[in-house]
């Protein structure tokens, strides 16, 4: 199918928005936008991080989930306690993928589950000696843990429970950082205020506990990769090339990451920014108290990487640029022979995005690469910042939608009729009963890594398996194929 | 008066952003801008205006101040 003209998207727009009563209508209006290029800021056309019309089916999640799920969850050594009723930890418990290298229940936490399981007498009386008590059987259990973070459900915020004394005398007497996080999960509009909260509670209680401790040998090439979060082994795949080309990656935020490299990061030289919506907070914060500068970069696809790395180098002297070349022409035969294979096979597909925080914008160069075409892209959770830095990423007349409605999604893929849709768990089966090829790009559908050059050939090899399968020839009901028409014209005559 | 965090871009120029609003601009104009004294109005490139109290020395960029909004600029 043709692409669409600008006048055909926003046609289409104002139909997907007719079915609305005014008022929802009149809000839903203000998120959805036919990209323009020629913009230069993005709060001209599209209106991001806003409450979700109640009624609508929104795929966004909560603050503890960005907090819990995300920033502080990957911390390997840590125990997490979801302080409040034990669904929230359990049905999101190992559910990110966040990969680590440890023996889980020894020294690493990761998937497990810490709750203190509130029960109606924990609400009434509140749930503070509880929490006192869990801690010192953690520190019986598990006393190789580093440290406790408590991530607070809904509950805590509305009995009032003061987890923050807890956590400080809970600090004293075990002598291990015991981290409160206020991320009850009604505060804010999405997982972006949980992002937010956690950075702000590393920030406070991690951040300056090697202040004035000279004792870590620095070198003037170490960097901190902040805001992967190693899904599938991202990080890792990130890792080798920083390090092949000459930087010393101190520390790794948060994907297999421990909390001594969070309390060795104020002394680095760059931080390293991936994920810019989740951790951008903690960077701007280093920058102003530690002077430590930061960069965006993008690992997704050969052309972002080899921009990515040049403009990382550029920060360094010329052994790290030499460094980045060598890296770059050093994987180029193996990235060259990824792309004359799978592009000849993926050539001009059209694909539509609807992810979390870097995703709508970072993996547009990877599928680019592939001599594929992203003619939709949204976010969950971004902000107008996100949204500045996708207008120059995406094509004339594409189409923009923030906190897409499920309703939304569908009639615009309806009409768009993608190739691939990349999007969420929730998403999936919806579009794969249309008979689109699907891949779920929060964690990879069961794959990964993405990351980096290793990364990308997973990437295209997964695309190709699932856009050529055949299996999507099957799924047409058989009364709607051409043959079965004529069989039926046939025999009402 | 919103804490706006200010910091020196590549080139040099003055960066303004705003945590809450992810207002993030670069400075057209300095009203007062000399080693020995900073602040005054700060014209952003989106036409809108801030007023930051005058110092009697350049801040060490980056840094957070407070301003006063003066004209939205719409």
């Amino acid at each position: 199918m043709a692409a669409l003209t600008k006048e055909e998207t926003e046609a289409l727009i104002q139909e997907v928005l007719e079915v609305y009563p005014e008022q929802a209508r009149k809000d839903r209006a203000k998120h959805l936008a036919v990209n323009d290029q020629s913009l230069e800021k993005s709060n001209k056309c599209i209106t991001s991080n806003r409450k979700s019309q109640p009624g609508v089916m929104t795929i966004r999640g909560c603050a503890y989930a960005g907090s819990k799920g995300v920033v502080w969850g990957p911390i390997k050594d840590m125990i997490h306690i979801s302080h409040g009723p034990v669904g929230c930890g359990q049905y999101s418990r190992a559910g990110r993928r966040n990969y680590y290298v440890g023996t889980t229940g020894i020294n690493t936490f990761g998937t497990m589950n810490f709750t203190s399981d509130f029960q109606e007498k924990d609400i009434v009386f509140g749930g503070d000696k509880k929490l006192a008590k869990i801690m010192n059987e953690i520190e019986e259990l598990f006393p190789l843990n580093k440290g406790i973070s408590i991530q607070s459900e809904c509950p805590i915020g509305l009995i009032g429970d003061d987890i923050e004394a807890v956590a400080k005398k809970a600090n004293k007497e075990i002598g291990k950082p015991v981290v409160p996080v206020r991320c009850e999960g009604f505060r804010g509009v999405s997982q972006s205020l949980g992002h937010h909260i956690a950075n702000d509670a590393i920030r406070d209680w991690v951040l300056e506990n090697r202040d004035g401790d000279d004792s870590f040998p620095t070198t003037p090439y170490d960097v901190a990769v902040i805001g992967d979060y190693n899904i599938g082994g991202d990080a890792w795949a990130s890792r080798t090339l920083l390090e092949e080309m000459g930087l010393r990656v101190v520390a790794q935020w948060s994907g297999d990451g421990t909390i001594a490299e969070m309390e060795k990061t104020p002394k680095v030289k760059l931080n390293l920014i991936h994920c810019y919506r989740s951790m951008n907070y903690i960077a701007r914060h280093m920058e102003e108290k530690y002077k430590i500068p930061w960069i965006e970069y993008n690992f997704f696809g050969p052309t972002k990487i080899a921009e990515s790395l040049r403009k990382i180098a550029a920060l360094f002297d010329e052994t790290i640029q030499e460094g980045a070349e060598k890296v770059i022409a050093k994987y180029q035969s193996e990235y060259d022979a990824v792309i004359a294979k799978y592009k000849p096979r993926l050539q001009g597909k059209r694909v539509m995005l609807y992810v979390g925080g870097l995703r709508p914008r970072h993996v547009i160069g990877a599928y680019e690469d592939l001599g594929m075409e992203v003619v939709g892209t949204g976010y969950e959770f971004g902000h107008n910042d996100d949204y500045d830095r996708t207008i120059k990423e995406m094509g004339n007349a594409t189409l923009i939608y923030d906190d897409v409605t499920g309703y939304e999604f569908e009639e615009f893929v309806k009409r768009v009729q993608p190739d691939l849709i990349g999007s969420g768990i929730k998403e999936k089966y919806i579009f794969q009963k249309m008979g689109i090829p699907f891949r779920q790009m929060h964690s990879w559908d069961y794959s990964g890594p993405y990351h980096g050059y290793d990364g990308f050939a997973i990437f295209a090899r997964d695309m190709d398996m699932t856009l050529n399968n055949p299996c999507w020839k099957q799924v047409k009901v058989p009364w709607k194929t051409a043959e079965s028409s004529d069989v039926a014209v046939a025999a009402s005559a | 008066m919103p804490s706006v965090m200010l910091k020196k871009n590549a080139e040099g120029k003055l960066v303004f952003y705003v945590p809450k609003k992810d207002l993030e601009e670069v400075a057209e104009s300095v009203e007062f801008d000399s080693p020995d004294k900073w602040g005054g109005e700060v014209l952003l490139s989106d036409g809108s205006k801030y007023y930051f109290e005058p110092i009697n020395e350049q801040p060490d960029f980056p840094v957070t101040l407070r301003a006063k909004r003066l004209d939205s600029g719409e």
